[in-house]
C-alpha cells in the first residue's frame, strides 16, 4: 500500500519493545519530508538506535504504522523489502565493516548486492574512496585502518548506491573535529542533491554548528525541535539531552 | 581481481569436518547400495537358475535289489518324459551320487559291496511357461513307483529369497537412515555457520540483499563440500567393493554367484556422491532460506 506521497518516512504512534521487556519507544509519530536534514539526539538508552533500526527496517514495531517511501511496511510483501532497504544508506556506530574484505570490497558491497556490474564497481568505488580521502587505502583491510578511516569507509559504503535516505548513527564519534566537520559537509552536499539525512549524535558542536531541526528522544518519547531552538545551558542538562 | 566471498564460510570449522563426515556417510551409503544391488541380483539369479527344474527322488527298491531299483527308475523316467512340458529328464549317474555322498559316507558307498539303499535322483528340465501341476505329477509318479518324491525347490528357494529380501530391506533402511543423518548434519553445520556469520548476514540484510543472495553463498559452499566428501566416499567404497569382490571370487560355491557389479550398478553406486552433494546443497539452501525468512 502506498501512503503519504512526499514523505520519505512516516511513523504513526509507533512503539517497540524487545521480547517481554519494557517499551523502548512510545507513540512515536514523525514525518521526514524528501530532502530534509535532521539531527537525532537523546541521552544514551533513550532509544536512538531503536528508532534508527526501525527506520532501516532491521526491526518491526510492536505497534503503530511505519511507511517508507510511501510503502506501508506492515503490508508490503516481504520480497519487496530488499528493494526499499537499498534506498536507505546506513552508517553504523560500530562501522560494521567486514574484516576479511578490502576497503574497496566493503564499499562495493551495496552495488554488488544490487547486481551492479563489475565495470560500475571499478568506476565508482575508487572515485568515492578518493573523495573521502582514502585513495591510498583501497586494498587495505579494516583491521589495518584507524578509527577515522574505518568511519570514512563505512560512510562511503552507505552512500555508494546513492540512497534516498541516509541514516548515520554517531558518524563523527571516532574522528577528530576537523574530520567531523568535513563529514558533516559531505552529508550536507548529499542533502543538497536530494538525499534525506538523519544524523544521530551526541556532538553539541555539530548540532549548534549546523542549522537543522532535531528529533529529540527522551524516555522513549520523541519531540521535534526546530533548528536554532536554544539548547540547555548547563552541562547536566546537556548530558540529560545527550549532548556533550 | 576476483573479489573475496562476502561470507568466509570456508574458514568455518564445519568446512573442515563436514567433507570427512560426508565421505564416511557416502561410503556407508555406497556399501548399502551395493548390498541392495548384489542381493537383488542374487535373488534374480537363484530364481532363473532354479525355475524350470525339478528334482525327482526315487526311493530304493523295498527288496534291495539293484535291478528292481533300475526298473523303478526307468518307469519314473518314462512317465516324466511323456509328461507335457517336460523338456528333459535324466537320471543322475551313480558316480555323481557317490561323489555327492562321499563327504559324509565315504567313497564307493553305492557299490553292491555295501549295498546301502541309496535313492536315485532324476534331474528334470521343464519349459518355464509350461506351468506343470507338480502335485498331480507327484501323485501320478507315486501310483506307478511308490516312495517317489518331487522337489520343485520352491520351498527352500522362497526362504532363501525371503532372507535375501530382508537383508535388502535392511540395507535400504540403512540407506534411508544415512540420508536422514546427512541432512541433520548439514542442517546443524549450516545453522552453526549462520550463527557465526550472523553480523555479516544482518548487514547484508540491512543493505538490501535478497535472501537468495545469502542462500546462494551457502548453496555453492555446501555443493563444494558435498562433492569433496562424496567423491572421497565413493572412491573409498569402490576400493572396498573391489577388495571384497577379489576375496569373494576365491570362495567356491555354486550357491553364491559372483558379486561383480554391472556398469549400471556401478553407476548407481557412484551416483551416491552426486546424491550427497545434492542433499547437502538443497538442505543448506532450505535451512538458510528458512532462517532468513524469520528476519524482519
Amino acid at each position: 500500500m502506498v501512503l503519504g506521497g512526499g514523505d520519505v518516512i512516516r511513523f504513526q504512534n509507533v512503539g517497540i519493545r524487545y521480547g517481554l521487556g519494557p517499551e523502548i519507544l512510545h507513540d512515536v509519530s514523525l514525518r521526514l519530508e524528501e530532502g530534509s536534514f535532521h539531527f537525532l539526539t537523546g541521552a544514551s538508552g533513550a532509544g536512538k538506535s531503536s528508532l534508527l533500526r526501525l527506520m532501516y527496517l532491521a526491526n518491526q514495531p510492536s505497534r503503530g504504522l511505519i511507511s517508507l517511501f510511501g510503502h506501508d511496511i506492515a503490508t508490503t510483501p516481504k520480497r519487496d523489502l530488499p528493494g526499499l532497504r537499498r534506498q536507505v544508506g546506513v552508517v553504523f556506530q560500530d562501522f560494521r565493516l567486514i574484516d576479511h574484505l578490502t576497503a574497496m570490497e566493503n564499499v562495493a558491497l551495496p552495488l554488488r548486492v544490487a547486481g551492479a556490474s563489475e565495470d560500475q564497481v571499478r568506476e565508482h568505488v575508487p572515485e568515492l574512496l578518493s573523495w573521502v580521502g582514502l585513495s591510498d587505502q583501497i586494498d587495505a583491510r579494516p583491521p589495518t585502518l584507524s578509527g577515522g578511516q574505518k568511519q570514512r569507509v563505512a560512510i562511503a559504503r552507505a552512500i555508494i548506491a546513492r540512497p534516498k535516505l541516509l541514516l548515520a548513527d554517531e558518524p563523527t564519534g571516532n574522528v577528530d573535529e576537523h574530520i567531523a566537520m568535513r563529514l558533516m559537509h559531505l552529508f550536507e552536499e548529499l542533502n543538497k542533491i536530494g538525499t534525506t539525512v538523519v544524523v544521530a549524535t551526541h556532538n553539541k558542536a555539530l548540532v549548534t554548528g549546523f542549522a537543522h531541526p532535531r528529533l529529540h528522544l527522551a524516555k522513549g518519547e520523541l519531540k521535534v525541535l526546530k533548528a536554532g531552538m536554544p539548547l540547555p545551558e548547563n552541562d547536566d542538562e546537556a548530558e540529560s539531552e545527550g549532548l556533550q | 581481481m576476483p573479489s573475496a566471498p562476502v561470507l568466509p564460510l570456508t574458514r568455518d570449522a564445519s568446512s573442515r569436518f563436514l567433507p570427512w563426515l560426508i565421505a564416511f556417510m557416502v561410503w556407508l551409503a555406497a556399501m548399502a547400495m551395493a548390498a541392495v544391488l548384489v542381493l537383488s541380483s542374487f535373488g534374480n539369479q537363484w530364481r532363473s537358475n532354479l525355475t524350470g527344474t525339478l528334482t525327482v527322488q526315487i526311493a530304493a527298491a523295498p527288496d534291495g535289489q539293484p535291478a528292481t531299483s533300475e526298473q523303478r527308475l526307468n518307469r519314473a523316467l518314462d512317465i516324466l518324459r511323456k509328461t507335457p512340458g517336460v523338456t528333459n529328464a535324466e537320471a543322475l549317474p551313480l558316480k555323481r551320487i557317490s561323489d555327492l555322498l562321499a563327504p559324509w559316507l565315504g567313497r564307493d558307498v553305492v557299490t553292491e559291496t555295501l549295498g546301502l539303499p541309496i535313492p536315485r535322483l532324476i534331474d528334470v528340465k521343464i519349459q518355464p511357461e509350461a506351468n506343470i501341476d507338480v502335485a498331480a505329477l507327484w501323485e501320478r509318479l507315486n501310483k506307478e513307483v511308490d516312495g517317489t518324491q518331487v522337489d520343485d525347490h520352491g520351498a527352500w528357494l522362497d526362504r532363501l529369497i525371503a532372507l535375501a529380501g530382508a537383508v535388502e530391506a535392511i540395507a535400504l533402511a540403512v540407506l534411508g537412515l544415512i540420508s536422514i543423518a546427512a541432512i541433520a548434519t548439514v542442517v546443524f553445520a549450516t545453522r552453526t555457520s549462520l550463527t557465526i556469520h550472523r553480523d555479516v548476514i544482518e548487514l547484508l540484510h540491512v543493505i538490501g540483499a535478497k535472501d537468495e543472495y545469502v542462500a546462494d553463498q551457502f548453496h555453492w559452499h555446501a555443493l563444494n563440500l558435498g562433492l569433496k566428501g562424496g567423491i572421497a566416499g565413493v572412491l573409498l567404497a569402490t576400493a572396498t567393493l573391489l577388495g571384497l569382490g577379489s576375496l569373494w571370487s576365491g570362495v567356491e560355491s555354486s550357491l553364491l554367484p559372483p558379486i561383480s557389479l554391472k556398469i549400471w550398478q556401478w553407476a548407481c553406486v557412484l551416483s551416491v556422491a552426486l546424491a550427497a552433494a545434492g542433499i547437502s546443497t538443497v538442505t543448506a539452501r532450505i535451512t538458510v532460506l528458512r532462517a532468513l525468512g524469520r528476519m524482519p
